[in-house]
């Protein structure tokens, strides 16, 4: 059932980028082109999950005990706010807004069978792998 | 209806099945939806790890559906987006989410609707620092 809702989720999420027009990268970085022809299409997709998740979330999922399915919530407290958590997300805009994929859209995006979103995608995997081991070996 | 008009709309109908499938993933297995997350599960072991990897190929999956019955969502690298750059650019995204914990899926979405100040924090960051390299090196069209 959990790896059933997972796969569900992955692929309906997928579509949901795809409709929004989110897996094409110029719309991304349209939105990201303030000085340009800016496309707000963005804020509409973010605006359209806020709408469903923040009140699921504060009505409803937040004073649960446990999920459906599973057995306890994997929900990070609110921590402070750490120098890698600044520095890594300036990091993860820079490589945004240099070719107008995040994670999501990226991965989707393999689908179209292009070498340059697969060579993204690779490079995604061996940058996060590389923080990994440069963050395991400074402890 | 003109077609911004409608792109906008698009938007906002994408957004909200995205919204739909954050809450019920949430509701029912109990993770929040944050997919530079969920890709380490590929090579990094982490709890729920094969739920994770699962998810990541429910993402490919939807994009082959994409691209049965919708192509044009799924356009190659926009403009002149050379090889180079896109490797570069992953390069980046791929270690920036792991040392920020969180793309636009995990803080722009589930973080920032919870009100984290963390995740506030970061999609604030991601999107001027995407704006200013944008801004760089000229967007793409």
């Amino acid at each position: 059932m959990k790896d059933l809702i997972f796969f569900l989720s992955g692929l309906v999420f997928a579509l949901g980028l795809g409709i929004s027009g989110m897996t094409d990268p110029a719309k991304v970085s349209g939105f990201l082109n303030v000085t340009g022809a800016w496309d707000p299409t963005l804020l509409f997709v973010m605006g359209g999950a806020l709408a469903i998740f923040m009140p699921a979330w504060f009505f409803r999922i937040r004073g649960m005990a446990r999920p459906l399915v599973e057995e306890r919530f994997h929900v990070p407290p609110h921590g402070p706010i750490e120098k890698s958590l600044i520095l890594g997300a300036v990091i993860f805009g820079a490589g945004w807004g240099l070719a107008g994929y995040c994670p999501g859209p990226a991965l989707t995006a393999l689908a179209g069978g292009s070498v340059g979103v697969l060579v993204l995608v690779a490079a995604m995997f061996a940058g996060s792998f590389l923080f990994h081991k440069i963050n395991q070996r400074g402890g | 209806m003109n077609g911004i008009e409608q792109e906008w709309m698009m938007g906002l109908a994408g957004g909200l099945l995205i919204g739909v499938v954050v809450s019920l993933n949430l509701l029912t297995n109990g993770w929040l939806t944050g997919i530079s997350g969920y890709l380490q599960a590929v090579f990094r072991p982490m709890e729920d790890r094969r739920g994770k990897i699962i998810f990541t190929a429910g993402l490919i999956a939807g994009g082959l559906l994409l691209l049965l019955f919708y192509p044009e969502a799924l356009p190659a690298p926009a403009g002149d987006t050379g090889v180079l750059r896109l490797a570069v650019a992953g390069l980046l995204v791929g270690f920036g989410t792991a040392m920020g914990r969180g793309c636009t899926s995990g803080h722009g979405i589930c973080g920032v609707g919870r009100l984290s100040r963390r995740s506030l924090t970061a999609t604030v960051l991601f999107i001027l620092s995407g704006m200013v390299m944008t801004w760089m090196t000229g967007g793409l069209s």
